[in-house]
């Protein structure tokens, strides 16, 4: 697991995106002032309950939303890079922004630069086409200068790379075992060679065998093919152990951002530790697992102040008042872990909690469940 | 196979069933159909004590074979093509008077049947993917109105005001019966397409309505697919994922209604056929039905719903070769 | 009160709903007050042959000197009295087809499955005249065998969604409490399918109104009475094209495809409340100008 090195260059970066869904009762804002930067060969890590506004984060940078939702503002600035073996998408390496893009533009940027692993293969692949004519015809709209032997063989290579054999160019997608179907996915994601991948919960709908096995082939393919990683998932631990770089979120906004290591030594917001904590670990003491007690809020009602401390073991009164901006953790301190809590703000706490004090808090509330 | 296996079954049941009805029917209905047969013949000065007989052997009255006896005969001659003797087009057989009559109907039946599912679909497609526009919406409210005509109507309607009002089209006979000889000829070609333009036209505009809405629900419903998604993710150009993705996928239940609509277009067919005294079999039929020229009437209608399964069965067919998931066993 | 706050809230609840069921409501009124105000036979013979419509007869009269307008209020009464019985017979037997089939599944389901398939494949109309010509000229003959031929669609719908329905909880739930089988068929999954049984209804009133009247034009129906498929019958046999009598047969198929129309559109507008994919969302365009979408 490498450490981030400070000298890579970005690639991708989000500037102060919001995202609302317009719906017939009003505007809900589904992603608010999220920020981040991805550098090249970077496993990025987005993580959060359901309608925390991750998934929508993923397509609204790739500008998939569909009405009602629209992008209400923000930048998402990408710095191409010329490639020796493949296409140009920009004939310059001058940063554009992406929701700036023309339609050609991004048809253009579109698989060539970013592609995308959706959660269920099953409905992600056309049910009435054979895997390999999908692989194949990303190829024929981006490289027209392929010939069609060279298409077959390069879908093959692919289908290779991911563990497929090649007599199945030609099954259809009902065909294939689940996993075979996920693998497939992600054959198809890297046909391009493209520069960054969003994979949106990609081993959610598998078993957990199944799971290890194809993470450790993302992990494998990325250290060979040399992209990026956009990683989203609610499950935590699995991001400790392989993303470079970690962003939580809750009620649409980020709420912690830190290294792998940063997380696992020392998550920050209760948010995190809950997260983290609510999965069983196999060895440690027993201890009574309550995990985060309540439901993420509804979108529609958010809490004043800090989104989540109807639900937080440590809130306290301002809370309920102020929100929370997203700040460096300990100022100065080596990595740029970053929490959006007031228990890290001197204006509003005095001294930062521990990683002990938190648990012992949640602690307490689990234990107190249980006499009631 | 086994899905396969099930399919062919219905559509064997499904003859067998329309055939048996066919012998029974009369058989079991009240009064004596032969009576009536053979007093329309008196008419025509063609009965004699003996016609009464055969025709009473014919329908199984009076008779001493037994019923089983009369269904082998029954079948035997339909086998042979025998559908019986008509009174109306006397002393023709009822398979003649078929016989000269199907070409037109075949003809005007895959014109417009063709013309308005591709059409229908096709438009289908595109009120889909413009959704909510004003297209969409007047359409929409058009077909809504459309898919309720009965066709004798619209027929008439046609009729009298393209064609006698305001003398557009002609209006009855499949061609210039004064001018022209039939034949390969251009002019007859010309004429016959000439005097399909109502006729077709009248059933495209009955029919169009339910291929448009299947297929336009249809491709909303598929367009908010993921596969549809993410062949967009995939930079492919909208002309690939509107056809290739959503479109082929959209059909499959437009293919399905296509088999189960074929029977009410057929039944329609028929009726405006008699509107513009086309002189294809739903002609013949009605003639039949007023004369109580049971033969004939029988004759055509059995026919036509031979043909209506077998038409099934054949896009039946062609469902399978669309859709590669009922190629394997399904459970229903 | 509250009963016709609530039918009043469920009919504007949607566009379509609302101008559909004013149609509709519209001709069932006429159906029921409008033979009230009506004093004249309508069948009564008169000396003012193929008049067009006047001050006297609204609508003109048909080759008998009949009054037409009368007999499209009279008639209204008869199609759609005829229209909603077949339709509540076709729905009967679909129902019970189609519960029974979903549910019960193993043999009955093959033989219910099958027949219900040939009646699919067989076409309608064709079949309805093989069947009716032999009996007598009556309507109820004609609603009996327009019944017949037309259940099969709505049972091949209810049998997916008893299906669908029948690995449920509530279900299994009944069961385990010892529910016997046909109370569970009906007063535990079918509650729950309304509202397809409802749209059922519907599109079967529309195709037995066709049908219905489909028959009667070729003559089978009863010529005493009087309907809107009779009048098309008797402007065709009495060549009202060929004597440019427009009023006669024009107004009866107007009213048949206003009537299906109306009851087409309740039926969209009861798709658009139950599939929220087929809705529109309002504002949309303001939304279209914002570049979230490709």
């Amino acid at each position: 697991m490498m450490e981030n090195n400070p000298g890579t260059q970005p690639l991708l970066e989000v500037q102060n995106l919001s995202v609302d869904y317009a719906a017939s009762n009003g505007i809900v804002h589904a992603v608010t002032d999220v920020s981040f930067t991805l550098h090249r060969g970077e496993v990025l890590g987005l993580a959060g309950e359901s309608g925390s506004g991750k998934s929508t984060l993923a397509f609204a940078i790739s500008r998939l939303l569909r009405p009602p939702a629209l992008i209400a503002s923000g930048k998402v600035i990408y710095h191409p890079r010329l490639r020796a073996d493949q296409q140009q998408f920009e004939q310059s390496t001058l940063p554009v922004n992406v929701l700036d893009l023309t339609s050609e533009e991004l048809r253009s940027f579109r698989w060539n630069e970013l592609a995308i692993v959706f959660q269920s293969a099953m409905n992600a692949l056309n049910p009435v086409m054979t895997i390999g004519a999908q692989i194949m015809d990303v190829l024929k709209t981006h490289r027209p200068g392929m010939s069609g032997e060279a298409r077959k063989q390069r879908a093959i290579e692919l289908l290779r790379l991911v563990g497929i054999a090649s007599d199945r160019l030609k099954s259809y997608p009902h065909e294939l075992s689940g996993g075979m179907r996920q693998r497939a996915t992600i054959a198809i994601a890297l046909a391009l060679n493209a520069e960054i991948i969003i994979m949106d919960e990609p081993t959610t709908a598998l078993d957990v065998v199944v799971q290890r096995e194809i993470l450790t082939e993302i992990l494998h393919l990325r250290e060979q093919l040399h992209f990026s990683v956009i990683f989203i998932t609610h499950d935590l631990s699995l991001l400790i152990e392989m993303a470079d770089l970690i962003a939580i979120m809750y009620a649409g906004r980020i709420v912690e951002r830190g290294t792998q290591r940063d997380l696992y030594l020392r998550p920050r917001h209760p948010y995190s530790y809950g997260l983290i904590h609510s999965f069983p670990t196999l060895h440690g003491p027993r201890r009574r697992a309550l995990g985060i007690p309540g439901s993420p809020p509804d979108l529609r009602a958010v809490p004043l102040g800090c989104a989540f401390h109807p639900r937080c073991p440590l809130a306290f009164g301002a809370c309920t008042t102020h929100l929370p901006a997203l700040r460096p953790v300990t100022a100065g301190s080596e990595s740029e872990q970053q929490a959006a809590c007031h228990l890290y703000d001197v204006r509003f706490t005095s001294e930062a909690p521990t990683t002990q004090t938190i648990a012992a808090q949640y602690a307490a509330l689990a234990e107190g469940s249980g006499t009631r | 196979m086994r899905h396969l296996i099930r399919r062919l079954s219905i559509y064997l049941l499904a003859i067998w069933a329309a055939i048996t009805l066919n012998f029974f029917l009369p058989r079991f209905a009240p009064g004596n159909p032969a009576e009536v047969v053979f007093y329309r013949l008196a008419q025509h000065g063609e009965a004699s004590p003996a016609t009464l007989n055969a025709l009473e052997a014919e329908f199984g009255i009076n008779t001493t074979d037994s019923l089983w006896v009369q269904y082998l005969k029954y079948l035997n001659n339909l086998i042979h093509g025998q559908l019986g003797v008509s009174i109306t087009y006397f002393p023709n057989n009822v398979s003649d008077v078929i016989g000269q009559n199907l070409p037109w109907t075949l003809v005007l039946l895959s014109v417009s049947v063709l013309i308005s599912f591709l059409l229908g679909s096709l438009i289908g497609v595109f009120m889909a993917w413009k959704r909510g526009s004003a297209f969409d919406t007047i359409f929409s409210s058009l077909m809504t109105f459309f898919y309720s005509i009965l066709y004798p109507w619209l027929a008439l309607m046609a009729v009298y005001f393209l064609g006698y009002s305001l003398g557009w089209f002609p209006f009855s006979d499949a061609y210039d019966v004064g001018t022209v000889v039939p034949g390969w000829s251009i002019d007859f070609i010309l004429s016959a397409a000439y005097h399909a333009i109502l006729p077709a036209l009248t059933i495209v505009v009955s029919t169009i309505a339910g291929w448009m809405l299947t297929m336009r629900n249809s491709m909303i419903t598929t367009l908010s697919e993921d596969y549809v998604l993410m062949a967009k993710a995939k930079g492919l150009t909208s002309r690939r994922v509107m056809f290739a993705y959503a479109a082929r996928n959209a059909i499959l239940p437009s293919v399905t209604g296509f088999a189960i609509a074929l029977g009410s277009v057929v039944g329609g067919q028929l009726l405006v056929e008699i509107i513009f005294s086309y002189p294809g079999i739903g002609y013949a039929l009605y003639q039949g039905i007023t004369n109580q020229d049971y033969a004939l009437a029988d004759g055509v209608l059995l026919l036509v719903i031979l043909a209506t399964v077998f038409m099934n069965l054949i896009v039946d067919l062609l469902y399978t070769v669309l859709d590669p998931r009922v190629r394997q066993e399904r459970s229903a | 009160m509250r009963v016709l706050r609530g039918f009043w809230s469920l009919v504007t609840l949607n566009g379509k709903v609302m101008v559909g069921s004013g149609i509709v409501g519209f001709f069932v009124l006429v159906a029921i007050l409008g033979p009230l105000f009506i004093h004249q036979n309508p069948l009564k013979f008169t000396s003012a042959l193929l008049e067009p419509p006047s001050a006297a007869h609204w609508l003109g009269t048909n080759q008998g000197g009949q009054d037409v307008f009368i007999q499209l209020v009279v008639g209204t009464r008869t199609s759609i009295f005829w229209a909603f019985l077949t339709g509540v017979l076709v729905v009967i037997i679909s129902v019970t087809v189609g519960l029974l089939s979903g549910y019960l599944g193993g043999i009955v389901d093959d033989i219910l499955s099958l027949i219900t398939n040939v009646f699919l494949v067989v076409p309608a109309l064709p079949l309805a005249i093989l069947a009716v010509e032999y009996f007598a000229r009556t309507e109820l003959t004609i609603a009996l065998i327009v019944a017949f031929t037309n259940w099969a669609w709505g049972a091949r719908v209810l049998r997916a969604q008893t299906l669908s329905m029948r690995n449920r909880e509530f279900v299994t739930a009944a069961r385990s409490g010892g529910e016997r089988t046909w109370r569970l068929i009906f007063f535990e999954i079918l509650p729950n399918q309304l509202s397809i049984v409802a749209a059922s209804f519907i599109t079967t009133t529309i195709q037995v109104l066709l049908a219905v009247a489909g028959l009667e034009f070729l003559g089978f129906g009863d010529s005493a009475t009087v309907s809107w498929g009779n009048m098309l019958f008797g402007a065709y046999n009495d060549s009202a094209l060929l004597l440019g009598a427009w009023w006669w047969f024009a107004p009866p198929g107007l009213c048949i495809a206003l009537l299906g129309s109306g009851l087409a559109l309740l039926n969209f507008g009861i798709d658009e409340i139950a599939d929220p994919r087929l809705r529109r969302e309002p504002g949309l365009k303001v939304l279209k100008k914002q570049k979230a979408v490709a």
